[in-house]
């Protein structure tokens, strides 16, 4: 509540823009400072969000609801559930840690650089938060503008292939969504996502729809066979570009299924969650052996993320099999609820994975495997840190990165032995690549005289990765402020699940 | 219509004074030496502003009927003419400093201008085949001569040539389809037209008079003709790449919402009645379009000529809401057009502002690095082109997301999966030029040298795209209360 409104989702959305948008106005010398003011007063501003939220409900709280196409009956709607509200407040999180890890390194139109991250912030709160679908989708697409000039403008040797083919390959995804929302608009005669939830579709209108979102998520999470887009854009991104992709752009994707493609075509999900389940074990194991073959830090943590979502993706549609195994829906919710503490803590390990290449990528202008060899003599402290993050990645208990692998796993029995096993594989190889890559990185003798001449991290740089690293930790040891938020809109998208709308 | 009555002269009132002030102009331009044309300048202005308070304080009465039947006067054409005053007001003010750099500030051009307005009013308010087509005829002839204005350039003569000719064939199969259709009705006036088809122009079973389906075939092709739809589009990008940037900008725009006008008057309101017919062969073009013009605008090096061929595939959506044959999907198209007039003189606007007096900034080449040169302006032309590949935030999306709709309303799912695929392809190009702009190193480091007028219309024309398209339901709902 501000002044007797509830408006604080959309000071969330606009105060970043906004603020981008001064940034911008005040040019080079003061765009640090008032980007991380932004920031962190957007990141204070949503922590209300998780401490006046409602744990007992599933209903959408914070809610905003004004007219703004009204020929069309589409509405500026806000809300958020257990689902979308942990993710704002990543978003809100991750973005001062981008700001911050840009402060010395981005010498080119700094303030292009921050106003474009802080309007994406903006936009990507925009996304977690619309319950219109034309709202949603606006929001959506508008997350690729500033997406594709961060790569283009600050971007590696090959950013403009990297960065066009991002461009191209999500527009193309979702051009599809569009049609399915429209679609359902018309028979819905409001474009409102919760409406869309309960609105009666044929199964042949399901499975079409179904197709369409899955496209459109399936190209941002990003699952086999549309990832490829992923490695390049990681790779050619600069080190913010990375995280904000790694760390929300693909969770944007897994939160549509939760949000989209379940609750809307609940009979087609059932019916094709074989093609979900498939994509996700293919991501998981062949995935995880492409990751072992990089040379390239950037694309072996590209590789592990891809591998972290189908996870994701695995614990969200394993849930029918379970409902059909066991005849409750209660079982199911750890698979889902799995599912989601992985994006979450993904969001965070893939964060500081991508932080820490970029550390060292700052001192040596290198991200391959081969030029480094030996930091932790030049640089221990930073080596903590990378090891420590590796162990997350690899999924160590007592980190976040156990959790979500664990309860998808756990629950993955009560489907199938054989998808238990599959999934398990990750527990190996992920260990492999990333342990590997962090020895050839880390450990051993001294490689090379650029090696030996390496600074160990400045105070900005500690900053960053220890914040990274407790909370890491602390929902490794503690996961339950996050999953009991999650608990009342899980219970109650299972139980929409477990209806048919045929 | 016997006997005779007075024609209510006040419902021409904007046309009138336009007539008049084109007079006064090309008069007055006759006495002006060469250091005072920019009084042509400002007359032309003027007359574009007096014809936007005539006609706003026309707009608002229930639509009439006057010169026995041959001239209507409602909402519909209010909103049509006001905006066409306004974009060529606009398309004036860019090509002011362009033609002065080169010492070719003639009066003329502004002249064959205002004369083309007028027959684009003309067009708008027709309400018989006669009247279409001499307001089309006045727009067409003074769009010939403006290409051929600057006659020492090879380019130039040769577009208008080019224009000359097939505009006068599709004239003449416009013409010939219209005489079918006198034959089959035995009227021009677009009303009793559409009484007469929706009467006897089917038949029992069905089968709609052969005359009938014949004149309607070849009133078709000559409305492509003029929009430039596939397969009747080889004209568009040699003319708009021959002509003289500020001749492209001109018939770009405006003359869209006229075409789209002729569509409204000849295709909806006189053969409402056998749509089956016609959205048939606006289908085929449609798609046909949509996939020409994207993927032919990939392989384009001169910027001109790649803003052609998206103006091929925008045409192809303008149609979509045709097809739909319902009150929505007019509506929307109404939208698209004047969206898309609004971003197109954006475009050749920015062609415009980068040139200078002996370099043209028509390659893509020229766009180059434009975000090094001026921040600003590079912003601007990112707002124009991603409008015209229909990203939201900009009004573009709007545009499309209305048409689609349309189409989707009618059950025609495949036409808009269809149609959104293409527009993913014609996001390639548009997005390759903000890649220049963004990402390359300027080849071309001069100062951006414009006029403040320039500057500040330029400026709110790129931002009416971001503008617009975060509110546009003011603009969306006078569409769809005009269209009756």
């Amino acid at each position: 509540m501000l002044f007797g409104y509830n408006i604080i989702l959309s000071v969330l959305i606009w105060l970043p823009i906004i603020g981008g948008l001064v940034v911008l106005a005040a040019g080079e010398k003061r765009a640090r400072v008032i980007s991380l003011v932004v920031t962190i007063a957007t990141f204070l501003l949503s922590i209300p969000l998780y401490t006046q939220f409602d744990m007992t409900t599933a209903a959408m709280q914070f809610g905003e609801l004004h007219a703004w196409i009204p020929a069309f009956n589409i509405n500026y709607q806000l809300g958020v559930d257990g689902i979308s509200m942990p993710l704002i407040i990543l978003t809100s999180f991750t973005t001062v840690l981008v700001v911050l890890s840009a402060w010395e390194v981005i010498k080119k139109k700094p303030e292009q650089y921050m106003a474009a991250f802080l309007i994406m912030e903006g936009i990507m709160i925009g996304v977690f938060s619309a319950l219109d679908s034309i709202l949603f989708y606006v929001f959506w697409e508008a997350m690729l503008i500033p997406m594709f000039l961060i790569i283009g403008v600050w971007g590696g040797p090959n950013r403009v292939y990297a960065t066009i083919k991002f461009f191209l390959y999500t527009f193309l995804g979702s051009v599809l969504m569009l049609v399915a929302l429209i679609y359902m608009g018309l028979k819905e005669g409001s474009f409102s996502i919760q409406g869309f939830h309960s609105l009666p579709l044929t199964m042949n209108e399901q499975i079409f729809i179904f197709i369409a979102f899955l496209l459109a998520f399936a190209v941002k999470v990003p699952m086999w066979p549309v990832h490829t887009w992923l490695p390049d854009a990681h790779v050619e991104a600069p080190t913010g570009g990375s995280v904000i992709l790694a760390a929300i752009m693909l969770k944007i994707g897994g939160y549509g299924f939760l949000r989209f493609s379940l609750p809307i075509t609940p009979d087609a999900s059932n019916a094709l969650d074989w093609l979900i389940i498939s994509m996700s074990l293919i991501a998981v194991v062949y995935i995880g052996f492409v990751a072992l073959a990089q040379t390239d830090m950037k694309k072996l943590i590209a590789y592990s993320s891809i591998a972290h979502m189908g996870f994701a993706t695995l614990g969200f549609f394993l849930v029918f099999s379970i409902i059909d195994n066991t005849g409750s829906a209660k079982e199911a919710a750890l698979g889902m609820e799995g599912g989601m503490v992985q994006m979450i803590s993904h969001g965070f390990i893939s964060a500081a994975m991508f932080l820490c290449v970029g550390v060292l990528y700052d001192r040596m202008h290198s991200r391959e495997i081969s030029d480094y060899g030996g930091v932790a003599n030049t640089m221990p402290m930073f080596a903590a840190f990378m090891v420590f993050f590796s162990m997350a990645n690899a999924g160590l208990p007592g980190t976040s990165g156990f959790v979500g692998e664990f309860m998808v796993i756990l629950n993955s029995f009560k489907a199938n032995f054989w998808i238990a096993f599959l999934a398990a594989t990750t527990l190996i190889l992920g260990a492999a690549y990333t342990l590997w890559m962090v020895k050839r990185v880390i450990f051993g003798e001294v490689a090379n005289d650029n090696v030996a001449q390496l600074k160990d991290m400045n105070a900005r740089e500690f900053v960053i990765l220890g914040v990274l690293a407790a909370a890491v930790l602390f929902f490794g040891l503690y996961p339950a402020p996050l999953t009991e938020v999650m608990h009342a809109s899980v219970e109650h998208l299972l139980q929409h699940l477990s209806l048919s709308k045929l | 219509m016997n006997d005779f009555e007075l024609p209510n002269f006040a419902l021409a009132l904007p046309e009138m004074f336009l007539l008049g002030m084109t007079c006064l102009v090309l008069v007055i331009d006759l006495f002006l030496n060469e250091k005072n044309r920019i009084v042509t300048y400002l007359l032309a202005q003027l007359t574009l502003l007096g014809a936007v308070v005539i006609t706003y304080y026309q707009a608002g009465y229930v639509s009439e009927i006057s010169f026995s039947g041959s001239f209507i006067r409602d909402e519909m054409g209010d909103i049509l003419k006001i905006f066409i005053y306004v974009i060529t007001a606009v398309v004036f003010l860019y090509s002011r400093d362009y033609l002065q750099q080169r010492n070719q500030l003639k009066g003329e051009f502004f002249a064959l201008g205002l004369f083309g307005v007028l027959g684009m009013m003309i067009m708008v308010s027709a309400h018989s085949f006669l009247t279409i087509y001499l307001g089309l005829e006045l727009l067409s002839l003074s769009l010939y001569t403006m290409v051929a204005l600057n006659r020492d350039s090879e380019a130039s003569t040769e577009a208008a040539m080019k224009y000359f000719v097939l505009g006068a064939i599709a004239s003449g199969m416009l013409l010939y389809g219209m005489s079918m259709i006198y034959g089959a009705t035995s009227s021009l006036d677009i009303a009793e037209i559409g009484k007469h088809i929706s009467e006897n122009g089917i038949s029992q079973d069905g089968h709609i008079d052969m005359v009938l389906s014949f004149g309607l075939v070849f009133i078709v092709v000559g409305l492509a003709f003029k929009l430039g739809a596939v397969p009747f589009h080889m004209w568009v990008p040699d003319i708009y790449h021959g002509a003289q940037t500020p001749v492209t900008l001109y018939l770009g725009a405006a003359p869209k919402l006229a075409a789209f006008a002729m569509i409204m008057r000849i295709l909806v309101e006189g053969m409402q009645a056998i749509h089956a017919d016609w959205q048939l062969m606006l289908t085929a073009m449609a798609v046909l379009s949509l996939a020409v013009g994207n993927i032919i605008a990939i392989a384009q090096t001169n910027m001109k000529r790649m803003l052609a061929y998206s103006t091929i595939s925008h045409v192809g959506f303008l149609l979509l809401g045709i097809i739909a044959a319902n009150k929505d999907g007019y509506s929307a198209s109404m939208f698209y057009v004047l969206v898309y007039a609004l971003t197109s003189v954006g475009a050749f606007g920015m062609i415009i502002l980068l040139s200078r007096s002996g370099f043209e900034a028509d390659t893509l080449d020229d766009f180059k690095g434009l975000n090094e040169r001026s921040r600003w302006y590079a912003f601007m032309m990112l707002l124009i082109m991603f409008s015209m590949a229909g990203v939201p935030p900009t009004v573009g999306f709007f545009a499309k997301l209305w048409v689609i709709k349309a189409v989707l309303d009618v059950d025609m799912t495949w036409l808009a999966t269809a149609a959104v695929l293409f527009s993913v392809v014609g996001a390639y190009y548009y997005i390759r030029v903000i890649k220049l702009m963004y990402f390359d190193k300027p080849i071309d480091n001069a100062e951006i040298s414009a006029s403040m007028d320039m500057r500040f219309v330029i400026s709110t024309n790129g931002l009416l795209m971001l503008v617009l398209g975060i509110f546009p339901g003011a603009l969306m709902a006078i569409c769809q209360s005009v269209i009756s």
